[in-house]
């Protein structure tokens, strides 16, 4: 092959590349259009208050939407989710990368993507079915022996379709992202690092938390970030464990009122009269823009630490 | 400090061994690539193993601190005695061996999410372990590396800051703060300047005064340089890596008593 047979295959790549950049960037930007435009009508007769508000009322003309609830339910069960999944992911990552004989580290690493493959429906089933009794156990135990604890105070003798079920169903769901993230970013602190803390008396979990974490801590970050994001998002698992109540539930996890953004959409679309699908267009939209500030502190986060390593 | 009085106090064969290697076999999964090492370091001496490439030195000294088990297929015959107790034995906990038989890498690693001083006081960090005072501490280690004047101003600057031969020096620092008994050095000096590795030699000489040393080293100056006793390895053509000859410095490089010595000191292969 000749110089200019290569700088052709060269250029056609180089454009190829250039036009799926673009097409990936005006399909966002294609999504935002058509939500903002559908959503308009919301977005003016309702104001601020549509995020400021808490009723929800397609019965009336011309109708009332505000979504406070569903916007603070998605916070707490993401919060709850995280709170469970970025230990458990940041542990299992440390030992599939330093501590488990490679065997056992390539059937945990192999299941653990296998669980990042599981269709979030199937993991609802599983969270409906099973964790649901289970979970309704534990939420008894917490709050008749923590019930203290303005968190785990419940005014309901039962936990079914509480954030805190959800949370759990939400973690799991995240586990295999960060601890993917996590466990390649850990692989990739230098080894001699790892041996030199051996050498100093470090046990596993001394190393982990004065070499690994530390060296680490910027790529776990953003696998934490990326775990926020799809638990922000996250839709038919939530919707199959977390009850849909329109009221503000800031803190009792317990307690099964409150719902999240995406389940409000699923559930009430179908039946939704032009005004009210029109109000779920403008739920959609705050949920794409709550998205997209998460990324884009996570992004500035994660450069400044990469810029304080480098320095 | 005179190297040639030094070596003189030290009857080689029938010192009481500080530091004692008895019959070590390695293994890297099935294959055998170290066989039959005994060597002993008596108290404060310094050790030299020299040998072409390959031939099981770094591997022997990762066995005298228990950082051999840590690589995945590693197994190991034998056994290793410090102050007459075998650090393999049953129940003995390999971090507690590690604390009193320190490390020194061939490259220098000081860990760059710390700051100077933080890298000295990681061995604490790291094993749990308190110091009444910190800063006298760090002084002191920094002191015998022979790098406090040039850091004293900036402790809590970035290791990384540093260049090869001072982090080189802070990696020793950093093993002094745990006070260990016995300093194993692996190629200290084979990534650095001579003006550094003379430096650092010159620490090894200090450091001798209280502390059992054992060093890797490809350089056969530098062995006759900083060393009482010298270990040859070789690895021949197909066969794991043995001791062809051990004995004092002197009597190996002057007058050594295998021909394949001879050849390698004097350069003739290697």
């Amino acid at each position: 092959m000749n110089t200019r047979q290569v700088a052709k295959g060269d250029r056609a790549f180089f454009a190829v590349s250039t036009a799926a950049a673009f097409f990936t960037m005006s399909l966002v930007f294609a999504v935002l259009i058509f939500l903002s435009i559908r959503s308009w009508k919301t977005f003016s007769e309702q104001g601020l208050a549509f995020i400021t508000g808490s009723t929800w009322d397609a019965t009336s003309t011309p109708g009332t939407f505000q979504i406070l609830p569903m916007l603070v339910g998605t916070l707490v069960v993401s919060i709850l989710g995280l709170i469970i999944a970025v230990p458990t992911s940041v542990a299992v990552a440390y030992f599939i990368e330093y501590m488990a004989p490679p065997k056992v580290a390539k059937i945990a690493t192999s299941l653990i993507d296998l669980l990042a493959a599981l269709p979030s429906v199937v993991i609802g089933l599983w969270g409906l079915y099973v964790l649901i009794p289970h979970a309704v156990t534990w939420s008894k135990l917490l709050s008749t022996h923590l019930g203290f604890i303005p968190f785990f105070r419940t005014d309901f003798d039962n936990a079914q379709g509480a954030p805190f079920i959800a949370g759990w169903t939400v973690a799991i769901m995240i586990i295999p992202i960060i601890t993917s993230v996590s466990r390649e970013v850990m692989g990739r602190v230098d080894k001699e690092l790892v041996s030199a803390a051996s050498a100093l008396g470090g046990t596993n979990f001394s190393t982990m938390r004065r070499v690994v974490l530390p060296t680490a801590k910027s790529g776990i970050l953003g696998g934490i970030l990326l775990g926020l994001g799809r638990a922000l998002g996250e839709t038919v698992a939530i919707f199959f464990v977390l009850n849909l109540v329109f009221e503000t539930n800031w803190y009792r996890v317990l307690e099964p009122k409150g719902g999240n953004v995406a389940s409000l959409i699923v559930s009430k679309f179908a039946e939704a009269t032009a005004t009210e699908i029109s109000a779920l267009m403008a739920a959609g939209v705050v949920l794409f823009v709550l998205t997209l500030i998460v990324n884009m502190i996570a992004t500035s986060i994660v450069q400044r630490a990469e810029r304080k390593m480098a320095s | 400090m005179n190297l040639q009085t030094q070596n003189s106090n030290i009857a080689v064969m029938d010192a009481d061994s500080h530091l004692e290697a008895r019959n070590i076999h390695v293994w890297f999964k099935e294959r055998h690539v170290l066989s039959d090492v005994s060597l002993h370091f008596p108290t404060n001496s310094v050790t030299a193993l020299i040998g072409p490439s390959g031939c099981g030195k770094s591997t022997f000294i990762r066995t005298l601190n228990r950082m051999h088990e840590l690589i995945p297929g590693a197994g190991l015959a034998g056994s290793v005695y410090l102050d007459n107790e075998d650090i393999y034995a049953a129940g003995v906990d390999p971090v507690t061996i590690r604390l009193r038989v320190g490390m020194v890498f061939q490259k220098p690693n000081p860990f760059p999410t710390m700051t100077i001083k933080g890298n000295v006081l990681a061995g604490l960090r790291l094993s749990n372990r308190r110091t009444r005072d910190e800063d006298e501490l760090v002084e002191s280690c920094l002191n015998r590396a022979s790098l406090w004047n040039e850091v004293k101003d900036r402790l809590d600057a970035p290791a990384g800051s540093l260049s090869g031969g001072q982090q080189q020096r802070l990696c020793i620092a950093r093993s002094l703060a745990l006070a260990p008994e016995v300093l194993l050095m692996d190629e200290p000096c084979s990534a650095l300047d001579p003006g550094s590795t003379r430096r650092i030699e010159e620490t090894i000489r200090e450091l001798s005064s209280d502390m059992t040393v054992v060093i890797v080293t490809h350089n056969m100056q530098q062995a006759q340089r900083v060393s009482d006793q010298t270990a040859f390895f070789l690895a021949e053509e197909g066969q794991p890596g043995h001791v062809v000859e051990f004995g004092s410095t002197d009597n190996l490089f002057s007058s050594p008593n295998d021909p394949r010595t001879e050849d390698y000191v004097n350069g003739r292969f290697g």
